[in-house]
């Protein structure tokens, strides 16, 4: 997994609440058995029109918007827990994702895989979307050890809460398992008392 | 302080406490499938590690497969190489599997309860999110994400901060023609597609407790559908009979010691929830969706609510082809689709079967009727329950998750309106461009026969 320190960069706008996995990417193109490639689908049904044709109205196709930030209503990742949601984004070259409310297991999936969910206020999300809107150049800075989130060029910012061992686990470029293979011999222990009925 | 059924079940799973908020949770059965394993099996070659526990750990093939002719090779070659590698991967590393052509193969999720894997205490993981079906019996189960499968694979445990607990209490007698199906839309309905996020939930009270299993299954197989971790219900007597004599159900002393067990397990009378919700069973009639996620969801008599009232309404609507303030009586469809791990088990097919019989669908719908196991295929051929479906001009197919996501052949074409049995009803959910409308199998069934959105209440006087 990647390191995650500061990440200071344009953002891209989805100004659209509860956006579910189908949507970030649709099941029939779950069929990959590896974790790469996914990126070229992200947003599939928004972003292209049936005919295949790049869809000019949707956010990823309008040359305004760029950034590795992307932002977007709240409820994001309802749904299906398919963790090739978390696959897209990151492989499409966003590195965080910025909401007032985050589904619990694209959340952990996000965590999982080095793509960092903010979670800021429905008012701080409001400001965000009204500066990409005033000007698509404006700059955001999240900084992962100081858990804040800046507007740059302005005074406005926020702090945001994240699991301290996530936080730990993203700076550091860890996952769960080098963590939880470590522990080996309490788990043993524990399944010697464990009964399962 | 007493606890909460959840509380006991999770807390008897800590392995250890590692930091704030973060514990080491042991997983007593994990359930794979094609789509979410291959990335996490890789990993373990990668790691040159083999899988903890492999009578823990079972797979079977059901998102991807085929409905028909599932003696041939897979024709579609994406398919057929997903379903490969879990084979391969299944040998390479020692699980037992239920593939395609096998007696046990079915929707992971309905499997699990009929071979007696699922059974009251356990902490059960999968990766799907539909695996809070398991919790009908008293289990502690939720869907996780691929590098999570893996974890499991690895350790036998997951690194997880313990949710809030919620209660939803349904007290009185339901409605002739009103099922567990529609109780959960309803709540849904009233509590929104995030209204659960954090929580783990349990369903309690009388309307609750007067549920077969089956029907208990379908209310908790949808709590993601409002953003919970999982839901769940006190195991009691109906459960016991559910369990008893299943193949993997504890036999003979086994048996006995497990009952001891499992009757220990529910919310002490001065446990304390997060948050508290009572609904009445009387107010639940039939549900319908009108919109693209689960929670637009109305009883059927009623009108589509003024777009302004509700964010997302207006989007919805338009992908929807329906108008705000439109009744849904009378909305003419093109597909019924019976079946997914929320209601494909025999029980939903018995009651199609009793409401369709001698009667036949209109002649513009299509209906598909696909059971969720080998087994309801078996037990349904059995009862006749096929010749009743094929007298109706229904197609009964062979199991799998078919139409409920469209991984495999069983699309529905761009615009048509599809009165599906599943669990969701996102934007391009059956297909590219699908209008799906969630609502239980009978009113399914009666959207078959009738070729609109009808009442079915009106059918059973
Ligand atoms: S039937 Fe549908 S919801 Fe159930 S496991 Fe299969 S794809 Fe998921």
């Amino acid at each position: 997994m990647d390191k995650f320190t500061t990440l200071n960069s344009t953002a891209v706008p989805l100004p659209i609440e509860d956006i579910d996995t189908d949507q970030i990417i649709p099941a029939r193109f779950l069929k990959a058995t590896t974790r790469e490639g996914f990126g070229d689908n992200l947003f599939r049904d928004w972003r292209y029109t049936q005919g295949e044709q790049p869809n000019a109205d949707f956010v990823l196709n309008n040359p305004r918007y760029r950034g590795q930030i992307l932002v977007a209503g709240r409820n994001f990742g309802c749904g299906s827990s398919r963790e090739h949601a978390a696959w897209a984004i990151y492989d499409y070259g966003f590195r965080a994702v910025v909401s007032s409310f985050y589904a619990d297991i694209f959340r952990g999936n996000a965590l999982n895989n080095g793509l960092l969910p903010v979670q800021v206020s429905p008012a701080f999300l409001d400001q965000i979307f009204r500066h990409i809107e005033q000007d698509p150049s404006t700059h955001f800075t999240i900084d992962l050890q100081a858990q804040q989130i800046s507007i740059a060029g302005t005074e406005l910012s926020e702090h945001f809460d994240i699991d301290p061992y996530k936080k730990t686990c993203m700076i550091n470029g860890y996952d769960d398992i080098d963590y939880l293979l470590n522990k080996r011999s309490q788990i043993e222990t524990f399944e010697k008392q464990h009964q399962i009925y | 302080m007493g606890k909460t059924l959840f509380d006991k079940i999770w807390d008897a799973h800590i392995v250890e406490d590692v930091g704030p908020g973060t514990q080491v949770l042991y997983i007593d059965r994990h359930f794979i499938h094609e789509v979410t394993s291959p990335q996490a099996f890789d990993g373990l070659r990668k790691r040159g590690i083999p899988v903890f526990s492999t009578a823990q750990t079972i797979a079977t093939a059901d998102h991807n497969v085929p409905t028909v002719n599932q003696h041939l090779p897979i024709e579609e070659p994406l398919s057929r190489h997903q379903v490969d590698m879990l084979t391969q991967n299944c040998a390479e590393f020692g699980v037992e599997l239920f593939g395609l052509g096998h007696p046990n193969q079915g929707i992971v999720h309905v499997i699990g309860p009929e071979l007696g894997l699922t059974r009251p205490g356990m902490t059960i993981v999968c990766g799907d999110s539909h695996t809070s079906t398991h919790g009908a019996f008293g289990t502690v189960a939720f869907g996780i994400g691929t590098s999570q499968v893996e974890q499991v694979l690895a350790t036998q445990c997951l690194l997880q901060s313990k949710p809030l607990r919620m209660r939803i209490n349904i007290e009185g007698t339901l409605s002739k023609g009103v099922l567990s199906k529609d109780i959960i839309l309803y709540i849904i309905s009233k509590l929104t597609t995030s209204g659960g996020n954090g929580y783990f939930v349990e369903y309690a009270g009388s309307a609750i407790r007067s549920l077969s299993m089956e029907a208990r299954m379908t209310i908790c197989n949808m709590s993601i559908e409002m953003g919970a971790r999982g839901g769940l219900i006190a195991p009691d007597e109906v459960t016991f009979d559910y369990l008893k004599g299943r193949p993997h159900a504890p036999a003979g002393q086994a048996w006995d010691e497990a009952l001891r067990y499992w009757k220990s397990l529910y919310s002490d009378e001065d446990a304390l929830f997060d948050k508290e919700y009572h609904f009445r069973a009387e107010d639940i009639g039939p549900m319908v969706t009108y919109g693209t996620n689960p929670g637009m969801g109305l009883v059927v008599d009623q009108h589509i609510p003024d777009a302004e009232t509700l964010p997302g309404v207006e989007k919805a609507l338009t992908y929807m082809g329906l108008q705000e303030k439109q009744a849904m009586l009378g909305q003419k469809i093109d597909y019924v689709f019976i079946g997914s791990c929320t209601n494909s088990r025999i029980e939903d097919l018995r009651l199609v079967a009793d409401f369709v019989k001698g009667k036949e669908k209109a002649s513009h719908v299509a209906v598909f009727v696909v059971p969720g196991s080998k087994q309801v295929e078996h037990q349904a051929k059995a009862e006749g329950l096929d010749q009743i479906f094929a007298a109706a001009g229904f197609e009964f197919r062979e199991p799998g998750c078919s139409a409920c996501l469209g991984m495999n052949e069983d699309k529905i074409p761009k615009g048509a309106y599809c009165v599906s049995t599943s669990n969701r009803n996102f934007e391009g959910r059956q297909g590219p461009g699908a209008r799906t409308i969630l609502a239980s199998p009978l009113t399914a069934a009666a959207a078959a026969i009738a070729g609109n959105i009808v009442d079915v209440r009106t059918f059973l006087h």
